[in-house]
């Protein structure tokens, strides 16, 4: 694949297609230096005959995720457009910030592009600042950085909360193995490994054929955590987080979700190893920390775009909540049986059971009560550690319409 | 005898067209890139989009054979590489001993030789035709299949070479034309995507659709076709939990000259309304006065566009 019929590129043009590849990355696009080659080749060979062949070209090697394609369409059209742009960019990309140096008169969409931007560089220069502090949202208007500053400190007192964050952080959570589809070997498994078998017959030269065995290799089903952040559950969602973050890293296949007035994706955000950071990233990417909460839009948006992504191969769902729906249960129930009926158990942790009286009354409560298949407190750390009874080995399933849950609590 | 690859992007597309594919040129961009770069192209999209179909006509246009390797949970190198046969194996063993001759050397490398090897679709498609064009590989519906699965693909895909321990590495001659689809039930690691070229396989557009419907359902009538095309890009606009994708769009069409429709009516997408929505849910939505309403829209729509 050497001879390709266009001639090499030169080195302008290559040049501005590599830093096209720095100004995506910044913006967060997992590009490295091996995929700038690869577009270099890829525009070689397509021809720079037109704009939108140029620009499916690079689309081709740049872009690999579907969320990616929009910003990739308005990188592109900023950056190709004016080859000033790139002065703008790259100043942009520098950490010491001018003040007029990053206008852009591109149309409004490019301001998000401008934000990823933004956005990165300050964040180092902060941490730079100021280092091993945990500062939280600081640039956020005054009354929403009260409300996140005030967030953790409610009932537990500093060395209290720092305390039980280093529990949470060494917290493990054992989910119950099921049967995969693959096999591993096992003396006493119940299948006959043929190639096993075959191999240990050579060794005696054929002359006994001594048989292997192998049997179903068992592994956890993937986890899925749905999370809510609104003002009536601020006092928890901030050590649950911590807990998220531990369980996150302690395994493979979680995904993590918080929703308030809308839903928010962070497993991204949990893989940073150290928590604080991912506390801190989340605290910034999430609009919606202790306001209202519209429990069925947000099921809603999760069934529609995330279910069939997350949920596959049968995973296991913790839903976080205390179940106090602005919207008053609207579209709860069917969004919530939608759920249920797309994962092997729905789990639901709700600090509010920690009060005896605790009675399903709110309307939101009573949609979801039909379709978990646990219903759990957590509250403390203990109610934490219990998890680990519920998840831990293989319950029975609730059938959909055949029980309710208020029969069962009451 | 095998075709070339096409020399540019409009080759391609004529490629895809002879076909009876009818892509966008983006895709014909992508696609060509691909088959030039000697890289894996990675179809993403929903399901019922062509996604599959494209690999089919590149190995018919292209002439060459189509290796299919169905992904599912558990799939294992048994079933997607290779696997020996293991009853001619025992016999070949006993057949030693018979003779008396039990050389372990020899005998370990008789019993692991080439005809005792059972090929799977991976192993396969590194072998090239006698013309020594290479077979069109197809992943199909990768996402299925589990992570460790994910991480084997990752040698063969980017060296095209497979070890087999007992007898060494097999290294394919010439590349072949790699094609991976997803439906996107999980994310696909970045490490795999890396290696392949990327492309979202989005709903076509009315005019587009039709012109699919017009190749693939010939004997439908023009009004037939244009009020499904309209009715099935309106539903695309509803709030559904699986939108119609054009697999469905060519099912309908089927189903409504197999009962001999001229035209739509609501009684008739009532009671049709299973072949394109899969869910009930979505059903119900859509099933009685809203099916009407959007008829009377498409029909108010194909007039004014008539008139």
């Amino acid at each position: 694949m050497t001879d390709f019929d266009n001639e090499p590129i030169g080195g302008k043009l290559a040049d501005n297609i590599m830093y096209f590849g720095r100004a995506l990355r910044v913006a967060g696009l997992p590009i490295g230096p091996g995929k700038v080659i690869d577009a270099i080749k890829a525009v070689e060979i397509a021809g720079i005959t037109n704009r939108s062949d140029f620009y499916w070209a690079l689309h081709s090697v740049f872009v690999n995720r579907r969320d990616q394609r929009e910003m990739f369409d308005q990188a592109f059209h900023i950056f190709w457009r004016n080859p000033d742009m790139l002065n703008k960019m790259m100043s942009l990309m520098l950490p010491s910030m001018g003040a007029g140096g990053g206008e852009f008169d591109a149309p409004a969409p490019s301001q998000r592009l401008r934000d990823a931007l933004f956005q990165e560089n300050e964040d180092e220069r902060e941490r730079d600042m100021n280092p091993g502090e945990i500062e939280l949202d600081s640039r956020g208007s005054a009354s929403a950085r009260e409300i996140l500053q005030g967030m953790d400190f409610e009932t537990m007192s500093v060395e209290e909360l720092a305390e039980a964050r280093k529990v949470v952080a060494n917290m493990r959570l054992p989910i119950m193995d099921v049967p995969t589809r693959r096999f591993k070997p096992d003396s006493r498994g119940r299948r006959v490994d043929m190639r096993a078998t075959l191999r240990a017959g050579l060794r005696s030269g054929g002359a006994v054929i001594p048989l292997k065995f192998r049997k179903r290799a068992r592994r956890h089903p993937p986890l899925v955590i749905l999370c809510d952040i609104s003002g009536s559950m601020s006092r928890y969602s901030r050590m649950l987080l911590h807990f998220v973050h531990a369980i996150t890293n302690d395994r493979d296949r979680v995904h993590s979700f918080v929703f308030g007035t809308r839903l928010t994706n962070i497993t991204r955000f949990l893989r940073q190893r150290d928590v604080d950071i991912a506390v801190e990233q989340i605290t910034e990417q999430v609009e919606d920390w202790s306001g209202g909460t519209r429990i069925g839009v947000t099921l809603k948006e999760f069934n529609a775009i995330w279910s069939r992504r997350v949920l596959g191969q049968g995973a296991v769902v913790l839903f976080i909540s205390d179940g106090l729906d602005r919207d008053a249960g609207v579209d709860l129930d069917a969004e919530m049986e939608r759920l249920h009926k797309s994962c092997r158990r729905l789990i639901w942790l709700n600090p509010l059971l920690r009060f005896d009286g605790f009675e399903p009354k709110s309307r939101g409560i009573k949609a979801i009560l039909p379709h978990v298949d646990d219903f759990r407190t957590v509250h403390n750390l203990n109610s934490l550690a219990d998890l680990a009874d519920v998840l831990g080995k293989e319950q029975p399933r609730k059938e959909e319409s055949l029980s309710t849950m208020q029969r069962s609590v009451a | 005898m095998s075709t070339a690859i096409p020399k540019d992007i409009d080759a391609t597309l004529d490629l895809l067209t002879r076909g009876n594919y009818i892509a966008d040129r983006s895709l014909a961009t992508t696609l060509f890139l691909a088959l030039k770069m000697g890289r894996p192209l990675f179809l993403e999209g929903e399901a019922g989009v062509g996604k599959t179909e494209i690999a089919k006509v590149l190995s018919e246009t292209l002439s060459r054979p189509l290796v299919r390797l169905q992904c599912y949970e558990g799939l294992d190198v048994a079933s997607a590489v290779y696997e020996w046969n293991y009853a001619r194996q025992m016999i070949e063993i006993r057949l030693a001993e018979a003779s008396g001759d039990i050389d372990r050397e020899r005998l370990g490398q008789d019993i692991f030789r080439n005809e005792f090897l059972i090929k799977r679709p991976l192993l396969q498609a590194l072998e090239v035709a006698a013309d020594g064009a290479a077979p069109v590989l197809l992943i199909d519906e990768l996402d299925r299949t589990d992570e460790p699965f994910e991480a084997y693909l990752l040698e063969v895909l980017s060296d095209f070479q497979i070890t087999i321990p007992e007898i060494g590495t097999i290294k394919a001659p010439e590349p072949p034309l790699v094609i991976i689809t997803s439906n996107r039930t999980r994310e696909i690691h970045d490490a795999l995507k890396r290696r392949c070229l990327y492309y979202w396989v989005d709903y076509p557009d009315a005019d587009r659709e039709l012109e699919i419907l017009a190749l693939k359902v010939p004997n439908a009538g023009e009004k037939l076709a244009r009020q499904v095309v309209a009715f099935v890009q309106e539903i695309r606009k509803h709030d559904l939990f699986k939108l119609p994708g054009i697999a469905e769009t060519i099912d309908w069409s089927t189903a409504l000259i197999q009962l001999d429709k001229l035209a739509l009516d609501p009684a008739t997408i009532n009671d049709t309304l299973g072949v394109l929505l899969k869910y009930q849910d979505d059903i119900s939505k859509i099933q009685g006065s809203e099916a009407a309403r959007i008829l009377e829209q498409v029909n108010l729509e194909i007039a004014q566009a008539g008139g």
